[in-house]
């Protein structure tokens, strides 16, 4: 089960309606296919390449790109310690450090129960919070190495509700409704947009 | 502080970020004004107001805008919210705290440069940005500010929200729009400079940052000479800086641009309230990871581009690193320089293995297993990336990423030289076999 199920089918041919190419919808429809099994598979990438029209090795190669997609199985909970310089800083090395011998594995590897993994990743932008983490892409600020414990022991109970499980990015997502979408024009169409030659007129 | 706060009003209104509180606290007056003006006259106030753009090379926007070539469509809006320079700390809040307002600033654009179709890239590891900006932008598409038919008159544009997915040199332009495209983030030859006639499929391009388009509405509701008014010369109206590492309150602050000071941003007790523990200054970062670093001579610069610039640094993405005196600066050399070659692209041979090396060989000298001859390496590696090792930098490559790996060794090693070669008197003189290879 790994190329896109019904219900996220529907989504990525609305998200494909959105572009004026295609292939633009590769990053998304990637995202969406991580969502649906925690990685990203071959099958996926397969589904994706039909439905945006380019070979699996195309997808393949913008998806290898990107940091965010795991073609390998991570854990239930993804975190990722920052280790940017502010992160740095402040005492970033010592989590990861702590994290390798709390948890018991290495970077990249996953805890036995399946339940985590970790690395250490570049500044994910909460410098003034150094040092930080994200679990599943969810911020947790100003860690030091007993908090990084708590967050286990509470994880380990699921008891973090706010952290969906990896692959989930946002929860919400754009809606547009079909009578208040302006429309995409083609990239061929060289007219200027309907409202620019009226608004010319009226002035 | 004798200024309006322009794009941080509403990150204390508990719910700034929703249509009620944006609509409550002033949001979308600007579009309203703007939709009251001809196209032309709303880019010309963004030319009064002479805004820079907010990314990280401090290009004036109004200009920018200019370079489109006139007759020609399609042609695309692309908002750059992949902020990741590290140390850089306020897209992601701006996004989070006030989308509206990132909104309004993207579909007045949209307007003056006469497109009908803009793309929002956002930071894919900023879940939560994500779920606020979609939130806004439902909101703003129900309401009329966005889609067909805005505010009721005949002005239409989309504004399509992209998920990014984890690469840093997806902040060049050219590489956001080849992300956009599908591929792989790397950014495209130059020239053409700007993407303004060839960027998006290949059509003229406008590509902006969060912060520079958040300052619009304000400039359109209260006019570019009202902006121009706040600030230096030029370097007006206001700016956002993020100031991290060993400082008592570290933060996210709102300055007059131009005029505050490095010192005031890091010693002030309205700011990050002076270094951490009573220590004393060793070093800062001015202007995020790229931006060669600067030390206690350099605290009384004011915050303006042009000065900045002509000290040997710059205010890149306002981003100030502190670093106190028990900072290892080897070790926070190395971890700038680390950064640089794992997210180099890969797509210049100077970027790609020059980076990798000057890694490589700091591992060594902090290992204990440098060479006399490394510092003098260190430098030949960096001269090959970015020749004759000056500020501004040049290239062998085609994007700025490879010579800002040279930065953190050129500064470290002009004031810090005799820190590297400590390390280097470590040499436990013993090989060490890495791999097969003696090492």
């Amino acid at each position: 089960m790994s190329r896109l199920n019904e219900e996220n089918l529907r989504l990525a041919r609305q998200i494909l309606s959105l572009y004026p190419k295609k292939k633009s919808a590769m990053i998304p429809l990637l995202h969406l296919s991580q969502e649906q099994n925690g990685m990203v598979t071959n099958e996926a990438m397969e589904h994706i390449a039909e439905l945006v029209e380019v070979t699996p090795a195309e997808v393949l190669g913008t998806c290898s790109f990107y940091e965010m997609f795991k073609r390998h199985p991570v854990g239930e909970y993804q975190i990722n310690i920052c280790h940017g310089i502010s992160c740095h800083l402040l005492g970033a090395e010592e989590v990861l450090d702590h994290a390798e011998e709390s948890l018991g594995v290495r970077e990249g590897e996953i805890t036995k129960d399946g339940k985590f993994s970790f690395e250490g990743v570049e500044c994910i932008a909460a410098c003034t919070e150094a040092p930080c983490l994200q679990v599943n892409y969810r911020y947790i600020n100003k860690v030091n190495l007993d908090a990084f414990d708590e967050l286990i022991t509470d994880l380990r109970d699921d008891q973090k509700a706010e952290i969906p499980k990896h692959g989930t990015l946002a929860k919400t997502r754009q809606k547009i409704p079909s009578e208040k979408l302006a429309g995409p024009s083609g990239v061929e169409d060289a007219t200027p947009p309907e409202w620019l030659q009226r608004n010319k007129e009226s002035q | 502080m004798n200024f309006p706060l322009i794009t941080t009003s509403r990150w204390d209104v508990e719910d700034g970020h929703t249509l009620e509180g944006y609509l409550r606290t002033g949001g979308y007056q600007g579009l309203r004004r703007a939709l009251e003006m001809a196209p032309d006259q709303v880019h010309e106030e963004v030319k009064k107001a002479s805004l820079l753009g907010r990314g990280g090379a401090g290009f004036p926007a109004g200009i920018k805008w200019g370079f489109l070539p006139p007759d020609v469509w399609p042609r695309y809006l692309v908002v750059n919210g992949d902020e990741s320079e590290p140390g850089t700390y306020k897209d992601r809040i701006l996004i989070e705290r006030d989308p509206h307002q990132l909104i309004e600033g993207c579909v007045i654009a949209c307007f003056a440069l006469g497109l009908s179709q803009c793309f929002l890239y956002v930071r894919g590891e900023m879940a939560h940005g994500q779920e606020r900006i979609a939130s806004a932008l439902n909101e703003a598409y129900e309401h009329g500010y966005a889609g067909r038919s805005i505010l009721g008159t005949e002005f239409s544009v989309d504004v399509v929200l992209h998920w990014g997915a984890g690469a840093y040199i997806v902040g060049e332009e050219t590489a956001l729009i080849e992300s956009l495209e599908g591929n792989r983030g790397m950014p495209r030859l130059k020239p053409p400079y700007f993407p303004a006639s060839i960027g998006l499929y290949g059509k003229p391009t406008i590509v902006n940052n969060v912060e520079t388009l958040s300052n619009i509405p304000w400039i359109i509701e209260h006019g570019g000479d009202a902006f121009a008014e706040i600030g230096a010369e030029k370097s007006t109206g206001t700016r956002i800086f993020a100031v991290s590492g060993h400082v008592k309150n570290p933060g996210v602050f709102e300055v007059e641009f131009g005029i505050t000071t490095f010192r005031d941003l890091i010693m002030g007790e309205d700011y990050a309230g002076g270094i951490r523990d009573g220590n004393a200054l060793k070093a800062f970062i001015p202007g995020g990871a790229s931006a060669p670093w600067f030390f206690e001579e350099h605290l009384d610069t004011p915050l303006e581009k042009t000065i900045v610039d002509n000290q040997g640094s710059m205010l890149g993405s306002g981003a100030i690193v502190v670093m106190d005196e028990t900072t290892d600066i080897v070790k926070a050399c190395h971890n700038v320089v680390r950064f640089f070659s794992r997210e180099s692209c890969g797509k210049c041979t100077p970027c790609r293995e020059g980076t990798n090396w000057l890694e490589k060989i700091l591992d060594r000298i902090l290992n204990g297993h440098g060479r006399p001859e490394d510092i003098d390496l260190l430098l030949d590696v960096c001269d090959n990336i970015s020749p004759g090792i000056t500020w501004p930098p040049k290239q062998t490559t085609i994007c700025p990423l490879g010579p800002s790996a040279v930065s953190p060794i050129s500064s470290a090693l002009q004031r810090y030289r005799s820190e590297f070669e400590a390390y280097i008197a470590l040499n436990r003189a013993t090989p060490v076999t890495v791999e097969g290879r003696t090492v």
